[in-house]
């Protein structure tokens, strides 16, 4: 399928640029507003995608996802697959060639040796790379000539589509960057502030959090691209500021990741000078129910695995809990068009969605009151919260500050205490919630609390590490500093077998078979009950021509081929 | 008078560098981590990386030593550098941010001036606005002018930057279209024509700050005004038949300054400081924008450097404000 809609792109692309050959930066400028504004254009020392996306006009990979999720060959001649010999029959050598006459916009060709150079520049000790995790398992990449490099993997690695693929891991000059490597990359500020690349534009000037303007690159493999001469990358104010520069006052063209709420892009809208376009990809808010007890009382052992919790450890109050809410509500409330209701935790790409849960689109609260019933959960104290055995059904339910979260909380509070359940809410700073400081006993890795929701999501199309990230070993404990992704505790072998045969698996269709089974042991255990997909939403300007949003990579992912309508 | 601001200056040094050691022993028991702008699909292995990479691993006084040190030995090294043409900090480590990777000095450097251009000269003519209007208003106490006066400055200084912000783009920008609605940083002034786009876009945030800023001190001049307006060196001076308009700026206003002074001076720092809110709304990136960016993503070295910055500003206001008090007053002597 992934062919068939390489070849369907391509004719597209072809059927727009025939006709007369056109000259390079004939639109101007194109004006793009990112109200979370670049802080530097190294992919390398950040992981934040404001700055790794108008970093992608200038830095490229191997190879992209392009806006159907489908992997394309980008500064690489062809995808290595085991089919064209790409990639070993052992699974531990993978093969990029270059295309041909590629260069770096200072002139110079670019080599296998750049590529070989990336890797080393990201794995240097004490550079503190963000993507280290996409070199994990290379051992070695040889460079027999300057268009091919082959990488060596010390374990056999069935989906290698990691390192230099995607806006996280493009090629760095490694002519510029030779003096950066390891605890001297921070402090090598003019590169990071302007690399060189092989993108459609060049860094013309850049300025921390503030603006960057990019000029079309003369050397861009491409003749008569980008359409534009300028590219301008303006930061500051809020996605407020940004959607009513592009559908209010046309200032701008583009206004990137616009969340706001429905009515209010609606009425922006409503002036006819931009459009706003939303696409999905996995970015999942969820709520993860604590397996583990998180009684104070039990001091060290506090939320750790060996102390099962004492309500939620019962799958029936799991699932009674899934139930009661009305998923439908809460996407009109908090998203609009711009949510969809998900009963999975890997709710794309298309292959990997399961259609084995959908039970959870529709609310049911008096299914989720005979299952307590069934299961013994009675309020046997006339209190109005039912009890069993002494252990009442009362959670802490925890979230960051965010005004949709605290709306869901509310509502979910309600839905909960219609089954006898109550609900104590609690909100926590972003900035403390998702730090990760093992010291703040208010992280989602501690998860001192029965019940917490945040968005989770996975890089690019395939869910092999989301997955894995539920095995056992990634349980955060005290003996690893409250580290991991495991934030529920589940722990089952079947499925940490599963993980480990996928890992193996190279057969996308196999993959995608195993990955829909992995989902769906989450899911129906109820360790994790999806609520919304989210999708991303951004807003061009009706004079903007040639946007494709992909949610898989890059929204500036074409700009290329982005050109000015003429108004008719 | 000059012993007495030496004496002051020397008295700023310990005082800054106490405030700088609590900035720093705050932030560092503050709550939030630089990590949590990080992606959750970024391993908690290479978060551990990140973190030492950017010396989170050091004690806090082994962070905080090597802050002073690059702050007062390292930085002034890099403007002598500047000015000079030499090259004593060469390669030296400066104050760098943790988001940016760039020297925290030189962004400054790089917002001071649409900081000043918007919020600087919106203060003066908040001021030249302010001063005339309480003035004229203490001189013809209920009359219409002061009336007006009194129901204008008072609605324009209760209602705040986030509503007057949107409320005069919603009117300028998005239905008349006169004014753009985003300030462009990148803009230079070359001549005449480019002069007339950089007031276009200056106008509103500047009417956003202005107006309070006039409203506030037309207040205070009003107040003062009307103290010193019925005393009796007023009436012996216009009995020696000395001009009215003599009598009201040179005798009365002269006297009634001295707490509008103390006001103006107190509120030039935050000139410097920005308008966070404002900065926001039209997306001016100064030096506010860059506090409140920093700090909402745990940007430790930049948000200690600002906040010094900002605190070296308040004690210098303070000793200005101090000395124009003697100028003012002859009778104020600090020998």
């Amino acid at each position: 399928m992934r062919t068939t809609l390489r070849i369907l792109t391509f004719f597209a692309l072809s059927v727009g640029t025939t006709g007369v050959a056109q000259e390079r930066g004939r639109d101007g400028q194109v004006n793009v507003f990112f109200w979370q504004a670049p802080s530097l254009l190294n992919p390398y020392l950040t992981a934040g995608l404001k700055d790794l996306e108008p970093a992608g006009v200038v830095l490229e990979p191997l190879a992209r996802f392009d806006d159907s999720g489908a992997l394309v060959p980008w500064l690489a001649r062809d995808i290595p697959t085991q089919d064209n010999g790409g990639i070993t029959e052992d699974l531990q050598s993978v093969t990029w060639v270059l295309r041909d006459n590629l260069l770096w916009s200072d002139g110079t060709p670019v080599t296998s040796e750049d590529i070989r150079f990336t890797w080393q520049y990201c794995i240097a000790e004490g550079g503190g790379c963000a993507q280290f995790e996409r070199f994990a398992g290379i051992s070695d990449i040889e460079v027999p000539d300057p268009k091919t490099a082959i990488l060596r993997f010390d374990a056999p690695k069935a989906y290698p589509y990691k390192a230099f693929v995607g806006l996280g891991s493009p090629i760095l000059q490694a002519a510029q960057f030779a003096d950066c490597l390891g605890p001297r990359a921070p402090t090598c500020t003019a590169e990071n502030f302007a690399p060189i690349g092989t993108g459609p534009f060049l860094v013309e000037e850049f300025r921390a959090n503030d603006v960057a303007l990019f000029a079309a690159n003369p050397n861009y493999r491409e003749a008569g691209k980008p359409a534009f001469s300028h590219m301008l990358v303006k930061g500051g104010g809020t996605a407020e500021t940004a959607a009513r520069a592009v559908l209010e006052t046309g200032e701008f063209d583009y206004a990137w990741n616009l969340q706001l709420s429905p009515d209010v892009l609606k009425r922006m809208a409503a002036r006819e000078k931009g459009i706003v376009i939303t696409g999905f990809s996995t970015l999942v808010e969820q709520i993860f129910l604590n397996l583990s007890n998180p009684d104070p009382a039990l001091g060290d052992k506090r939320a750790t695995s060996g102390n099962p919790h004492p309500a939620l450890s019962d799958p029936a109050v799991r699932q009674a809990l899934s139930m009661a809410i009305d998923r439908q509500l809460l996407v009109e409330i908090g998203y609009g068009q711009t949510g969809r209701v998900t009963c999975n935790t890997v709710p794309a790409p298309a292959a990997f969605r399961s259609d084995a849960n959908e039970a959870c689109q529709a609310q049911d609260i008096e299914g989720a009151r005979a299952l307590l019933d069934d299961a013994g959960w009675v309020d046997n104290n006339g209190d109005g919260v039912r009890d069993r055995d002494g252990t009442e059904l009362r959670f802490v339910f925890q979230t960051s500050v965010n005004a949709v979260r605290q709306n869901f909380q509310n509502a979910i509070k309600q839905w909960w205490s219609a089954i006898g359940v109550e609900t104590q809410l609690r909100t926590i700073d972003a900035s403390v919630f998702f730090g990760g400081d093992a010291s703040s006993p208010d992280t989602v890795q501690k998860f001192f609390v029965d019940v917490q929701m945040f968005a989770n999501m996975f890089d690019g199309t395939d869910p092999e590490a989301y997955l894995a990230g539920w095995r056992c070993d990634r349980t955060p404990t005290p003996e690893n500093q409250w580290q991991g992704s495991n934030y529920a505790r589940f722990c089952d072998p079947e499925f940490d077998a599963l993980t480990d045969q996928m890992s193996r698996t190279a057969n996308s269709e196999e993959r995608a078979v195993l990955g829909r089974k992995m989902n769906d042991i989450l899911v129906q255990n109820f360790v994790t009950l999806p609520l919304i997909d989210r999708g991303r939403v951004s807003a061009h300007s009706v004079t903007l021509g040639g946007v494709r949003l992909n949610t898989w990579d890059s929204e500036l992912w074409n700009i290329a081929d982005w050109t000015r309508v003429k108004a008719e | 008078m000059l012993s007495f601001t030496l004496r002051r200056l020397t008295l700023a040094v310990p005082t800054l560098l106490i405030i700088s050691l609590l900035v720093f022993l705050l932030l560092d028991a503050a709550p939030g981590d630089p990590m949590s702008q990080v992606p959750l699909t970024i391993p908690p292995e290479v978060r551990a990386q990140m973190r030492e990479a950017l010396g989170l691993g050091a004690p806090a006084y082994v962070q905080f030593g090597l802050w002073l040190k690059q702050m007062f030995w390292i930085e002034p090294q890099v403007l002598i550098d500047q000015i000079f043409g030499t090259s004593l900090a060469a390669d030296k480590l400066r104050v760098l941010s943790w988001q940016t990777r760039a020297p925290v000095m030189d962004m400054v450097a790089e917002r001071l001036p649409q900081t000043l251009w918007v919020v600087g000269s919106a203060y003066l003519i908040g001021i030249s606005i302010g001063l005339p209007v309480g003035i004229l208003s203490a001189y013809r106490q209920y009359s219409a002018l002061d009336r007006t006066g009194t129901f204008v400055t008072l609605v324009v200084y209760s209602v705040p930057p986030f509503v007057t912000g949107p409320l005069l783009i919603g009117v300028f920008a998005v239905h008349l279209g006169w004014v753009p609605s985003v300030y462009d940083t990148t803009h230079r002034v070359t001549d005449w024509q480019s002069f007339s786009v950089q007031l276009r876009q200056m106008i509103l945030p500047i009417a956003v700050l202005a107006l309070p800023t006039a409203a506030q001190l037309s207040r205070y001049m009003r107040a003062s005004m009307l103290d010193t307006l019925p005393l009796d060196y007023i009436r012996t001076a216009r009995a020696k038949g000395m001009p009215e308009h003599i009598v009201v700026l040179r005798h009365a206003l002269r006297n009634s300054m001295i707490p509008v002074v103390t006001v103006i001076a107190l509120g030039a720092p935050a000139m410097f400081g920005g308008a966070i809110i404002t900065e926001q709304i039209f997306a001016i990136n100064g030096i506010g924008a860059q506090l409140i960016g920093a700090l909402q993503v745990g940007d430790l070295p930049t948000v200690q450097t600002l906040t010094f910055l900002f605190a070296g500003l308040i004690v210098l206001a303070n000793l200005i404000a101090d000395v124009l008090y003697g100028w003012l007053d002859p009778r104020i002597r600090y020998d």
